[in-house]
């Protein structure tokens, strides 16, 4: 059902965890199967310096929350906004079709966790 | 690694002395039932044994057995085929919120019909009110249709009480029996049971093969259409192979029904016990006594099913949940919701089902490994953090979707 990928950031997923004083946080609760997902950044220089989740969710929602930390770590704001639930989904070699709205909550976590960041900065 | 399979309401593997038989009349004794030679005779011998293997159990006549492809099918005939041979007396129909899909859907399609149907509603522990049932008849009710065994969380109902009902309201009654056919003691007569679906997959028969108990005199309006096979009530050349299977593997269910049952029993209450003195914030869903022997149903707060069954599985754990994210249609399992589970508690939910196979070794090693697997998705869990603040929010949450 699941690809190696998937599995992977399953049962080995990156950056769990919560930021203390996290210049931006954002939290996504899915209006479907009612999962819920939370995203904390650190930022400095315009960079995403370090990104932690935690996710309550099926397999392919703590996957990509996983792979979704990883792909934008190190990256610029600008950049971080615009990755997609498409690029999420490809970068874990695909998602079976009942689980596609589980990688929208991921991108959507993490955009709401920058918007956070720009209101608090006034940016 | 250690495999240890605790699905057995989703399916049981074929026992060995069933496999055998089965194999016998796939090659050797394979003549089509309905022919004159011997090879055709011979067959027809096994399927009229199995009649009377199946009859015995639930002290039914073998006249009254009619052999379907399984539980399903069984319950489109009995409830499809019932209330159409009965709209002239009425067009109402009562079941309950938790049947299995094939009685809820049979039901729906009624209703498209211009049949009204009751859902009758269960309390927190998945048990029906008879005083409601009672309330619920009306002149027009021609059947009830209500499950033995809840297949999710194991709750036995009161099939002898509400058979009791229906036949003094002269009212058609059919159980689906297919979660304690072969495993609780059924007399369809002291229950008064009219009609009663069984499947073969479900004690140690193969898949694709059940029958129906359709007691003498009770008209059913055909749903098939074809040969004079089952007395023309179910045409198509017989599954002959899978019918002497269930033949056996329902002797063999009674013979061994109340050993079985004591020891599932003193392994189901290790587990539910273990888990609920070891892991925090757990719940027993279900009866706590009025319950399948073979049947564990706990909610883990906090964390998802279809997570809790991954990490299960890489431990050889097989099991199932009524999480949403497993269900394929994202709601919550229908029976959870009934009972006035909070969504994030039917989310968390976990059957695990015993069988024959299973040791206390088995219970051993869920016990083993679970807490840790629990501490790990709660400790990724954004609801785990602020657990103070969340107990607050479910009390809430539940008050309203309590019933509703
Ligand atoms: C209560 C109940 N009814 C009906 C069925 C369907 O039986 P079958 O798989 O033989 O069609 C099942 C099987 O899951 C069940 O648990
Ligand atoms: S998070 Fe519920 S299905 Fe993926």
């Amino acid at each position: 059902m699941y690809t190696e990928k998937v599995m992977d950031h399953f049962t080995n997923p990156r950056n769990v965890g919560e930021i203390e004083n996290a210049k931006g946080i954002g939290e996504i609760g899915n209006a479907k199967c009612g999962d819920i997902m939370r995203i904390y950044l650190d930022v400095e220089d315009n960079i995403i310096k370090d990104i932690k989740f935690k996710t309550f969710g099926c397999g392919a929602a703590i996957a990509t929350s996983s792979v979704t930390t990883e792909m934008v770590k190190g990256k610029t704001i600008e950049e971080a906004l615009k990755l997609t639930n498409k690029a999420v989904a490809e970068e874990l070699g695909g998602l079976p079709p009942a689980k596609m709205h589980c990688s929208n909550l991921a991108a959507d976590a993490l955009h709401k966790a920058i918007e956070d960041y720009m209101n608090k900065n006034a940016l | 690694m250690r495999k240890v399979y605790l699905d057995h309401s989703a399916t049981t593997p074929v026992r060995s002395e069933v496999a055998q038989v089965v194999t016998e009349y796939y090659t050797n004794i394979f003549g089509n039932p309905s022919s004159v030679h011997s090879f055709g005779r011979e067959a027809r011998k096994g399927i009229e044994n199995a009649r009377e293997q199946v009859a015995n159990l639930i002290n039914g006549k073998p006249e009254e057995i009619i052999f379907t492809s399984g539980g399903t099918e069984a319950d489109n005939m009995a409830i499809i085929g019932s209330a159409l041979a009965n709209k002239n007396k009425g067009k109402h129909i009562i079941t309950t919120a938790i049947e299995h899909h094939a009685v809820l859907d049979s039901c729906k399609y009624l209703e498209k019909e211009g049949f009204k149907v009751t859902y009758l509603p269960v309390d927190s522990e998945g048990m029906i009110d008879l005083e409601t049932l009672k309330a619920n008849i009306t002149e027009e009710t021609i059947l009830i249709t209500i499950m033995h065994v809840n297949n999710e969380v194991g709750t036995i109902l009161p099939i002898k009480e509400v058979g009791a009902i229906a036949k003094e309201r002269g009212i058609l009654f059919h159980v689906d029996a297919v979660q304690s056919y072969g495993k609780l003691p059924i007399d369809v007569n002291e229950m008064n049971i009219d009609m009663l679906s069984a499947s073969g997959h479900k004690i140690y028969g193969v898949k694709g093969v059940g029958c129906l108990y359709l007691r003498r005199g009770v008209k059913l309006h055909p749903i098939m259409f074809g040969g004079a096979q089952e007395r023309k009530r179910r045409p198509g050349t017989e599954n002959v192979p899978g019918i002497v299977g269930f033949g056996l593997a329902s002797e063999l269910a009674g013979q061994e029904m109340e050993m079985e049952n004591q020891r599932l029993t003193v392994l189901r209450d290790k587990l539910i016990t273990g888990i609920l003195e070891n892991i925090p914030c757990t719940q027993l869903n279900g009866h706590r006594t009025q319950r399948l022997p073979g049947n564990v149903n706990i909610s883990f707060e906090f964390i998802e099913g279809e997570s809790l069954l991954l990490m299960l599985d890489l431990k050889g754990i097989a099991a199932s949940s009524g999480s949403a994210c497993t269900s394929g249609s994202l709601d919550p399992s229908h029976v959870l919701m009934a009972m006035g589970l909070c969504h994030e508690i039917a989310h968390g939910s976990l059957r695990l089902t015993l069988g024959r196979d299973n040791t206390e070794e088995d219970i051993d090693y869920v016990l083993e490994v679970l807490p840790e697997i629990v501490e790990r998705l709660r400790a990724m869990s954004p609801l785990y953090n602020n657990r103070d603040k969340h107990r607050n929010h479910r009390e809430e949450c539940s008050i309203c979707t309590l019933r509703k």
